[in-house]
């Protein structure tokens, strides 16, 4: 086939095209991502029992604030890497200032603790099972993250892996904070965050794999 | 030359966004252009691989078309097809052991729109062998509407499939005939 008749052939009939299919498509994914992710935890974690005294206190918000802010930053790191030609921007730095905060947060509220309170605020009860369980929740967001960056045309794979893996695991880390009651920075700094780069590393060898086109 | 490569960027954006609108005359005349710029690019960056340069030119093409739901109006349009080709000659040395020396360096958006070239050698990949390797739904109407130009009705009628039927199978299609000139080479 002649390139000219190649040319005939993609433009005959060529209907219209929504305009906004990348939003679309990543807001049906979120829908389902975060349904999976939710039924999972509803059915093998449930929400932590002191949930009403907990609401009452900041460091509870917090704690669904530093997930949340890296989730938005994902998304917008998700969306610009699925389109050809668009610059990341600031969005690093986006991503990077709530670690950043979490991190100096936990400096103070160590250095503020007495010598052999401070393994206590590290490591909590929970440390060897957070990061696992993050990741773990994550795997509905990731697969919709994936299934969304498939359907649209990301050209730095490896890149938009980290992306939709970081997007997945910020997110799953915002709902597991309703079931797991660990409350100090320093915890949150470590083992939140561990938890999901976990999925952003699956998501650096998975993506070139997986997203060709 | 810079005034000129932001002409075209004008004239080739607007023809894309009538395009994307439904006015196929307009999207012809876009995917005609585009592929004159399509060449000059690649044939100055695949000297080594010159029996490559129109079997690329084909294959971004067919990735701009199945891709152009990911262009917003709002965006350069030589930002987006620069990201489109490059990707697709990154893929192709990829796939090539003996790889090409990257001289020239592959950043400079601009470049995209710099040149044209109208002189078409011969693809070496013949996309309508690809075409008959197809499963009969996604064959049948891309056949009738894309090489025939029967209506989606008329298509439908023909092949006595519904009218979303024809329009899902010459999507998938053309999808299909994108993977397997990945899968394939």
């Amino acid at each position: 086939m002649k390139t000219d008749e190649l040319v005939t052939m993609l433009a005959a009939g060529a209907g219209p095209v929504e305009p906004g299919a990348t939003s679309r498509r990543y807001a049906l994914a979120l829908l389902w991502g975060v349904f999976g992710t939710t039924l999972l935890m509803a059915l093998g974690l449930g929400v932590r029992p002191d949930m009403a005294a907990a609401v009452r206190l900041p460091m509870f918000w917090m704690k669904l604030a530093f997930p949340a802010c890296l989730a938005v930053g994902a998304l917008y790191a998700a969306v610009r890497l699925s389109q050809p030609g668009v610059r990341l921007g600031r969005v690093p730095a986006a991503l990077a200032a709530p670690v950043l905060a979490m991190w100096l947060l936990a400096a103070f509220v160590l250095a503020r603790a007495a010598a052999d309170a401070r393994e206590e605020l590290i490591f909590g009860d929970t440390w060897s099972v957070c990061p696992l369980l993050v990741a773990l929740l994550s795997l509905p967001l990731f697969v919709a993250a994936l299934w969304a960056m498939k359907g649209l045309a990301p050209t730095r794979l490896a890149l938009a892996g980290v992306a939709a893996g970081l997007l997945a695991g910020s997110v799953a880390a915002l709902i597991y904070a309703l079931h797991c009651q660990e409350m100090q920075a320093p915890f949150l700094a470590l083992w939140y965050l561990l938890g999901m780069l976990i999925p952003a590393a699956a998501g650096a060898v998975i993506g070139p794999l997986l997203l060709r086109w | 030359m810079e005034g000129s490569v932001s002409a075209t960027e004008v004239r080739l954006r607007e023809l894309m966004v009538r395009g994307l609108a439904g006015d196929s005359t307009a999207y012809h005349a876009f995917l005609k252009e585009l592929s004159a710029h399509l060449r000059a690019f690649l044939r100055k960056r695949l000297a080594r691989l010159p029996d490559d340069v129109e079997d690329l030119v084909q294959e971004t093409l067919l990735a701009v078309h199945n891709q152009r739901h990911t262009y917003e109006a709002d965006q350069p349009l030589t930002a987006w097809i620069h990201a489109i080709a490059r990707y697709k000659l990154v893929d192709l040395w990829r796939r090539r052991a003996g790889r090409e020396a990257m001289n020239d360096p592959l950043d400079d958006e601009l470049a995209m729109f710099a040149s044209s070239d109208t002189e078409a050698a011969d693809a070496r990949r013949d996309l309508a062998k690809l075409l008959a390797r197809l499963p009969e739904r996604q064959r049948l109407p891309i056949q009738y509407m894309k090489l025939e130009g029967l209506s989606v009705t008329e298509t439908a009628r023909a092949t006595g499939m519904s009218e979303s039927a024809v329009k899902v199978g010459v999507h998938r299609g053309l999808k299909a005939l994108a993977a397997m000139i990945v899968v394939g080479t």
